[in-house]
């Protein structure tokens, strides 16, 4: 037998629903109250209770938008603080990072060993590294080298860098010049600190002990571009031709690696 | 007294049973919009003062990604550059451009070029550039390929199930720290394997692991406890 939705059944729905509100009218009191067809031991506590009574139906809905809006808001998302380098509209200059008191040292900063912060003795450059180079020193050096002196001096130092080919009016000097080979050491560091002539400084990008390093580097360049066959220990070979890159005049990519026999699957 | 047509039993029992389609397709929606660009702006070219293009000065110029963003091996934050940092060139080259005029103004007066942060993380999200890249997370492995980029945009969601898929399983991402900065990294294949410690990788599963072991990585249980990234 198929069920069918008699006026009977809703009535029997409208009822229980009628009979809930009707609770809530006041003019029952002191009359007869009707028959409750769900007895509770607590009436009150019975109040809107049906599955579907309008006023819980109109709450739940409510709450499911009021929550769904919730998710909207961005207050977590964007908190009242400063990421670094933020605006700000607090301060004219729009900052919200703010430059320290003049004469501040910070942890660290104190500077107390000028020879490594100068490059120079008195008015003159030195001539001597402030710390020991070792392998590692170079290697670094080589690091922060081809970033931010390659770009204009070349990876060997001739000054045929990829941005004054764009377009500079005079390109760098390059390293192995009678003039560098000789410049002391402290001179390379005085220039990354401050520049010179149309080469802006780089003390704000490279730190302190990384420019020693460059500059340890550059003598390492300026000896490899000077040197004999006789220079080479016995049993070193020395590659004969420039590396290749598999797109030309992008520094970014690495030079193909030669002479590697292709990795074959073990069979 | 009939007030429904029969046809009604039928057509309220598919109304039920569709229903669970229509509820079933509204949650389907709403994870679909959330993981949208309409959300996460992901791909999305933002307007910036200047139509700075990482294509030309990465893979045309080949500029490392450290001679502007200078702090990002050792900071939490990689640094976007001064003008002074544009300057270093642009003193030289391209003088008169028009697209340049907002930097050289800003060179003259000294107020800051105003960028649009792209790949910005929620505030609630604590996050540390140089960690990743001293574990060797390449820098396209989250920023996508940069060096083609004209216009700056965020390749990835930034939502929390991306942070967690690598997260969860590092050694599919890590590359040899000497890599990192390259954009052109590709992963190890038996055509073109990487050497780490002069131990060929022909995979990047076996390269991964031990990867994380040689840089030493906290455990999986530890980088997605909730407070390694909500603190």
């Amino acid at each position: 037998m198929s069920p069918t939705f008699s006026a009977d059944r809703f009535s029997a729905i409208f009822r229980k629903s009628e009979s809930s509100r009707a609770r809530l009218e006041p003019r029952w009191r002191g009359e007869s109250k009707p028959k409750d067809p769900y007895p509770t031991t607590d009436s009150s506590a019975h109040r809107g209770k049906g599955l579907c009574g309008l006023k819980a139906c109109s709450t739940l809905a409510w709450f499911t938008i009021l929550l769904a809006l919730a998710g909207c808001r961005q207050d977590m998302h964007d908190q009242p603080r400063f990421k670094p380098l933020a605006e700000s509209d607090f301060y004219s200059d729009l900052r919200s990072a703010r430059p320290p008191v003049e004469g501040t040292v910070a942890r660290g900063q104190l500077r107390e060993d000028s020879y490594l912060y100068t490059g120079k003795m008195g008015n003159n450059p030195g001539d001597y590294m402030p710390f020991p180079v070792t392998t590692e020193v170079l290697a670094r050096g080589q690091q922060r080298y081809d970033i931010y002196c390659a770009p204009c001096h070349s990876r060997v130092g001739d000054g045929n860098g990829v941005i004054p080919s764009r377009g500079f009016p005079r390109k760098p000097p390059s390293y192995h010049i009678e003039r560098l080979r000789k410049a002391p050491l402290g001179y390379f560091f005085d220039v990354i600190t401050n520049g010179f002539g149309s080469m802006p400084d780089y003390s704000s990008q490279i730190e302190p002990r990384d420019r020693w390093a460059i500059v340890a580097y550059v003598r390492a360049l300026q000896l490899s571009q000077d040197a004999t066959a006789a220079d080479v220990p016995a049993g070193q070979k020395v590659p004969s031709e420039p590396p290749r890159f598999e797109e030309l005049g992008s520094g970014a990519t690495l030079p193909v690696v030669e002479n590697k026999p292709a990795h074959e699957e073990p069979k | 007294m009939q007030i429904f047509h029969r046809s009604t039993n039928t057509l309220s029992r598919a109304t039920i049973y569709g229903a669970i389609f229509v509820v079933a397709a509204l949650f389907w929606a709403a994870a679909a919009i959330q993981r949208s660009p309409y959300v996460t702006y992901a791909g999305v070219r933002r307007p910036q003062p200047v139509p700075f293009s990482h294509q030309h000065h990465v893979a045309g110029l080949g500029i490392d990604c450290r001679y502007c963003h200078t702090s990002v091996e050792t900071s939490s934050f990689a640094g976007i550059p001064p003008t002074k940092t544009c300057m270093n060139c642009h003193a030289q080259i391209w003088t008169n451009a028009a697209l340049l005029e907002p930097v050289r103004e800003s060179y003259k007066s000294g107020k800051s070029l105003v960028w649009t942060r792209v790949n910005d993380l929620p505030d609630f999200a604590y996050f540390d550039h140089s960690i990743h890249i001293n574990k060797g997370v390449g820098c396209n492995t989250c920023h996508g390929p940069v060096d083609r980029m004209p216009l700056m945009y965020n390749q990835a969601s930034l939502q929390m199930e991306w942070c967690l898929e690598c997260h969860r399983a590092p050694e599919k991402h890590l590359r040899p720290r000497d890599q990192v900065f390259n954009m052109r990294y590709e992963e190890p294949s038996s055509s073109k394997p990487v050497e780490v410690d002069g131990k060929e990788y022909t995979d990047q599963l076996s390269l991964g692991t031990d990867l994380v072991k040689k840089y030493k990585l906290r455990t999986v249980t530890d980088i997605t406890s909730c407070s390694t990234c909500h603190r």
